[in-house]
């Protein structure tokens, strides 16, 4: 188990440099999906006592950020006709180098603090903390309004990962609540990506800068 | 019965979505306000509304926000429909139905008692409220839906890892971790110190973006400002309220952990500094809605530094998250008013407000008055309370800033009302006359200011009194 679930957490890490790297929007909303179903199978892997909640969550999470979510975002990129990001604020290959070295600083910072209860989890602390830097970098230096979904989807991720090691503290009802936001908030952003594609005739973030001092 | 509570506005939400007729769907607001309000007030007072799980309790803390949020909805509802009334043309389900949704998630809010429960009532509040700020449909309104709904769901991303954060301190110490708020405040001497002020600064970035302290505040402007007037009102008294809610529970958790030190410095850092920033965009501002909008920051600021003085200076915070909903109403919903009648909001086109609409231009100014701390108003006795709080307990550095902040302030926001109201009516215009709905509800409102000014009735001391005593904080 802890092979599998070691094996995924790097899978996890090298899917955020992937996500990076690439300027094609469909291929990073597939990328971000299929991390989020990964991880919907984590909290599986690192418990041993697995019951019915747990299975159901997992199984709601897989649908949603398998399925459900990336058709809502293919959908808004196709109505918006936009293929590719342009070039962002910091470029595709720095990107990566970066998202490494954020892997790279969460690996060494938080490396040693996993509980001894809990050995076999010692790498999602790490992975979680790493996953969310990459989604900052993604949120802030792409121009693309669903580049920064995406990075807000990949933020959602990296704390999710972290959210695996406290499934008793985390009663059903708010598992799916968290779920149920995160669908209703992409929902709500693609409408609104909708708008703005009809009323700027583009997704570039640049611009909305009408709101100023 | 708590239950019935807690679901009915979500339940006429989905009536309002649902219901055909666009004329009459506005007046789901103030029923489902009128019987909410008459639910939450006899939940405050008695029993009868036990919920038998620990994940949902109205404790004292919680009391506040419902009354807060339930006033704020049962007058804003009212005004709700003399708006919708003048906008007939346009399709008000979204709205209607939204508005009840957040009616409901606040509800929640204030009923939660699992810090993951809250963060997802919080959250919710983000996305209900969103579509209100897009009702005008308008470039400017998008954008600023857009730069609320990316900036306020990464900020309450935070707080979710911050909440996380938390229950990893007890499980860091080898202890079940848990998120419920009674036991965390139980074990709280027992957190691992650096996980618990990880979380700490997290939850303070997270929730503080929601209420708009600075350097989060960048949307709030936008929002605010683009937003109808009742959708400021609301996003001013009732969203803010309720991610304070949320911050006072962490506040009350830190303490009792023994890093109420720590927590302090940061919080009248926080505050300071979101007052200070408030107090220079106000000055030569010319957007009154803008305006009204750093207006929030420096009141949200005055909150954090009430909370970071401690015991001396709570009643005056709690008392001032009253008094700030209260007045926030008049402002936001008097604004709107002399918005409509110039179809402009800045202090170019819009001057002698009150010869034009003598009734919303008065209340402007009086609001205006209020809020910057003048008596007989609400607002002074809560911020009197909070700086003799300071002085008290010999945070002499942070009084005197905040009397600073708090007279730059009176300047720039005096400035830019003036200029609103004062001077001849542009030319050609005429009087324009305001419906009473749009009107009633301000009165109202500004009664409730007066109140808090003149004499607190005895329940409602005793409430806060209850709170203060609840939160348990040490010298």
């Amino acid at each position: 188990m802890t092979d599998i679930l070691n094996a995924v957490l790097v899978l996890v890490l090298v899917l955020n440099l992937f996500a990076l790297g690439t300027s094609r929007l469909a291929a990073v909303i597939r990328i971000v999906s299929f991390q989020g179903a990964l991880l919907g199978i984590v909290p599986l892997l690192a418990h041993e006592h697995v019951g019915l909640p747990a299975i159901l969550a997992a199984a709601v999470a897989v649908i949603l950020k398998g399925f459900v979510i990336p058709s809502i975002m293919m959908r808004a990129l196709r109505d918006a006709n936009i293929k590719r990001e342009v070039e962002p604020l910091v470029g595709f290959m720095p990107s990566i180098i970066l998202g490494a070295a954020a892997t790279a600083f969460a690996l060494v910072l938080t490396g040693g603090l996993t509980p001894s209860a809990h050995e076999a989890a010692s790498l999602i602390i790490p992975t979680s903390i790493a996953t969310v830097l990459v989604g900052f970098i993604l949120l802030t230096t792409r121009y693309k309004a669903i580049s920064q979904v995406v990075g807000y989807l990949v933020l959602e991720n990296g704390i999710f990962i972290f959210g695996v090691l406290l499934v008793e503290a985390i009663p059903l009802v708010v598992e799916m609540g968290v779920l149920l936001d995160l669908f209703v908030g992409i929902f709500v952003i693609s409408i609104i990506t909708n708008h703005i594609n009809q009323a700027f005739a583009s997704l570039d973030t640049r611009r909305l800068d009408a709101l100023k001092e | 019965m708590a239950y019935a509570l807690l679901c009915f506005p979500f339940v006429m939400a989905a009536f309002a979505a649902l219901f055909p007729s666009n004329r009459f769907r506005p007046w789901f607001l103030p029923v489902t306000a009128a019987v909410h309000a008459a639910a939450t007030l006899l939940a405050i007072r008695g029993p009868g509304f036990e919920t038998g799980t620990s994940v949902l309790v109205l404790d004292p803390l919680g009391k506040i926000v419902a009354l807060v949020t339930g006033m704020l909805f049962l007058f804003g509802s009212v005004y709700a429909v003399g708006y919708l009334k003048i906008r007939s043309e346009r399709n008000n389900r979204v709205f209607v139905s939204c508005l009840l949704s957040f009616l409901g998630l606040a509800t929640l809010v204030a009923w939660s008692n699992h810090l993951g429960l809250t963060w997802v009532a919080i959250e919710g509040t983000t996305l209900a409220t969103a579509p209100l700020i897009y009702f005008n449909r308008t470039k400017r309104s998008i954008e600023a839906t857009w730069k609320y709904l990316l900036v306020g769901s990464v900020g309450i991303a935070l707080a979710l890892l911050g909440t996380f954060f938390l229950a990893y301190a007890l499980l860091h110490e080898g202890i079940a971790p848990t998120l419920d708020f009674a036991e965390l405040r139980r074990l709280a001497p027992d957190l691992s110190k650096p996980w618990l002020r990880a979380a700490f600064v997290l939850l303070l970035i997270g929730y503080g973006t929601k209420m708009g302290l600075a350097p989060m505040q960048t949307w709030k402007p936008d929002a605010y400002g683009e937003a109808p007037g009742l959708v400021g009102a609301i996003l001013a008294a009732g969203v803010t309220s309720c991610a304070f809610l949320a911050f006072l529970r962490i506040y009350a958790i830190v303490n009792a952990s023994g890093e109420g030190a720590y927590a302090s410095r940061l919080l009248l850092f926080m505050g300071l500094l979101s007052m200070a920033v408030a107090g220079l965009f106000m000055l030569g501002q010319k957007d009154f809605k803008r305006m009204l909008a750093y207006s929030s920051v420096e009141h949200m600021g005055i909150l954090m530094i009430g909370l970071g003085v401690g015991k001396a200076a709570l009643f005056g915070t709690l008392l001032h998250v009253m008094t700030n909903a209260s007045t926030k109403g008049v402002l936001f919903l008097s604004a709107a008013n002399i918005h409509r009648a110039y179809d402009a909001k800045t202090t170019d086109e819009v001057r002698g407000a009150i010869r034009r609409q003598p009734v919303s231009g008065i209340l402007f100014l009086a609001g205006f008055i209020a809020i910057t701390g003048s008596p007989p108003f609400g607002p002074f006795v809560s911020e009197f309370a909070i700086v003799t709080g300071a002085f008290a307990s010999g945070n002499f550095l942070t009084a005197a800033l905040f009397l600073v902040f708090l007279l730059v302030v009176f300047i720039g926001m005096g400035k830019t009302t003036l200029r609103v109201v004062q001077g001849d009516m542009p030319e050609g215009a005429e009087r324009f006359r305001d419906t009473a709905l749009t009107l009633l509800p301000i009165f109202a409102f500004m009664a409730l200011v007066l109140m808090l000014g003149l004499h607190i009735p005895a329940p409602l001391r005793a409430l806060i009194e209850d709170a203060v005593r609840f939160l348990e904080v040490g010298a």
